[in-house]
């Protein structure tokens, strides 16, 4: 695209210099704030340090690390159900054409336009009546709702380029479809599981208002405390339990950034965790 | 087992979660707006609800807040993501930082930028306490109300911080998938930096931009934690209108909630139906690579 002159790539330097501070800025008084005692007004950065903040969010009387336990626990069964079921609908959606394929994909992508609260409220009804509400399992079905639809998406992705000639080659040798499975099938998708798997943690993780509603503020997942210890005025807990929060994502963004930096990754396809 | 069989099988679980669960749920939702529900002996569906909530003067200024807090957010977003996405398509230096960190804005979730955001731009944050240290204000109530505001400034701020990512990912891929030839052979005839952009590669990156725009704008008029932390109280956005109706001690406002909950998912609906037109407009004849 013609020559590219030192002002030009200069201008791009600073544009860049002020993403980078704007991307991270609402993050760095988190960071302070959970370091900080009685940090006020107009004090630009604390006049103490303390890690009394860290002590109390890391003991067992401030509930963050049961909260902790929690979160994992219902993300990763979210995740785990997500997959389990989105890997069948993703191979069918992937290799196979057949009539009302479109108002099969709308289907599985509305959950992803319609916001949880328009559904949430219904559900709650119905919950209510099943026993499911204020309890943990009701919360992990109801993030099926949001984390289903893009682990759907990433195995449609993966099985649209799969080659199922490998399949019937292994059945011609003899292999059970199970052994097929196991041997063949598994081994080629295990990326688009992984991707996707993490992909609905990750969704699961960062649902805040299915999990007050179903769970009735009974069931308090790591980002409930940390909005009530936000709208309490504790800014230097909610500053530890907020950098605790952000943790995996950044753990899973490190771990998969062979995956992301390719061209067919899930997440630039910009799938909103 | 035929083909259609195994589609079939493949496809019922899926179906059965979104379809008892999503679909499901907002059956019921639709039914209990309309004051019906047979278990307890509401047979007669009646209108009560819709005529309640739309006659009432604050859940026009919850919708007309809501609609504000979308649009202006998607509006925003989107030409900052495009800016960013052509900023990111070029080398300088800084770009793989950059790069990474509009990955990792989007794993963080959607209440830490929230809080932080709180942080930065109460009266009593970041912002104001520069302000105080050069002398621009006096006390923390000199320092402009951004956060609880009337105009939801605060909010469209996180919005804006999360989207530009999000939106500016999906128009980078889209502008890598395009690749230059078409900009160079515009620019070989003649065409200007701004026509090249304007009427080559615009078009080309409409449909991608278009598609994440209306996520946006489905996820910003339906999402609670944001405006329930950084929005005033009153009017509220729809969102925290319908979830306090719903939790309020009398049961009797509860269709007032689910009528509140159909109008978040009709509007949506509408986002897509949008959706649909313009992307069928906008690629007419005029398909990208």
């Amino acid at each position: 695209m013609g020559p590219d002159p030192f002002a030009a790539r200069a201008f791009r330097g600073i544009i860049g210099a002020v993403l980078i501070i704007w991307l991270v800025l609402p993050l760095v008084p988190l960071a302070i704030w959970s370091f900080a005692r009685g940090w006020r007004f107009p004090d630009l950065v604390p006049q103490e340090w303390s890690g009394a903040a860290w002590r109390y969010t890391l003991s067992d009387t401030s509930g963050v690390l049961s909260s902790l336990g929690l979160s994992i626990g219902i993300s990763l069964g979210a995740a785990a159900v997500s997959v389990l079921i989105g890997l069948p609908a993703g191979r069918a959606l992937g290799m196979y054409q057949f009539r009302g394929k479109g108002l099969v994909e709308v289907m599985i992508l509305a959950p992803t336009i319609v916001p949880g609260l328009a559904v949430a409220l219904g559900i709650h009804s119905v919950f209510i009546a099943l026993g499911l509400t204020n309890t943990v399992a009701g919360v992990m079905l109801v993030h099926l709702v949001p984390t289903l639809p893009y682990t759907v998406l990433v195995m449609a992705g993966i099985f649209a380029n799969y080659d199922p000639a490998y399949e019937a080659q292994a059945r011609s040798l003899g292999a059970t479809g199970w052994q097929t499975f196991w041997h063949v099938t598994l081994p080629a998708i295990m990326p688009g599981i992984i991707v996707g798997g993490l992909f609905a943690f990750l969704v699961s993780w960062s649902q805040y208002i299915l999990t007050l509603l179903i769970g009735g503020g009974r069931v308090v997942t790591l980002p409930l405390l940390l909005f009530n210890f936000a709208t309490s005025g504790r800014n230097d807990i909610a500053g530890a339990i907020g950098m605790i929060y952000i943790l995996p994502g950044i753990v899973i963004l490190v771990l998969t950034a062979k995956h992301l930096s390719g061209q067919n990754a899930a997440l630039p396809k910009g799938r909103r965790p | 087992m035929s083909d259609r069989v195994r589609i079939i099988l493949l496809l019922t679980p899926a179906l059965l979660v979104i379809g008892v669960l999503f679909f499901g749920g907002l059956a019921v939702g639709l039914m209990r707006s309309f004051s019906y529900m047979p278990v307890i002996g509401l047979t007669q569906p009646n209108l009560d609800a819709y005529v309640a909530v739309f006659t009432s003067a604050s859940f026009y200024q919850s919708f007309l807040l809501t609609f504000h807090i979308a649009f202006t957010s998607t509006v925003i977003s989107s030409v900052l993501a495009v800016g960013a996405a052509l900023l990111l398509r070029r080398s300088f230096i800084g770009k793989p930082v950059v790069n990474f960190l509009f990955q990792l804005n989007l794993t963080v979730p959607h209440l830490v930028g929230a809080i932080g955001i709180l942080y930065l731009f109460s009266q009593s944050g970041s912002f104001a306490r520069l302000g105080y240290d050069w002398g621009l204000i006096a006390k923390p109530s000199d320092f402009p109300a951004l956060i609880f505001d009337p105009y939801a400034i605060g909010i469209i701020l996180q919005y804006v911080w999360k989207e530009v990512p999000f939106i500016g990912l999906i128009v980078l891929a889209n502008m890598q998938v395009i690749g230059e030839d078409y900009e160079s052979v515009a620019r070989s005839l003649g065409a200007s930096r701004w026509q090249t952009f304007r009427h080559v590669l615009l078009p080309m990156i409409v449909p991608g931009l278009l598609s994440a725009s209306v996520m946006v704008f489905a996820f910003t008029f339906g999402a609670y934690e944001i405006p329930a932390l950084l929005g005033q109280n009153h009017p509220a956005a729809l969102p925290v209108l319908a979830y306090r109706k719903y939790t309020d001690i009398d049961l009797a406002s509860r269709p007032e909630a689910m009528a509140m909950a159909i109008v978040i998912a009709l509007m949506s609906a509408v986002m897509i139906l949008l959706y649909l037109r313009l992307s069928r407009r906008s690629i007419g004849g005029r398909h990208g690579p």
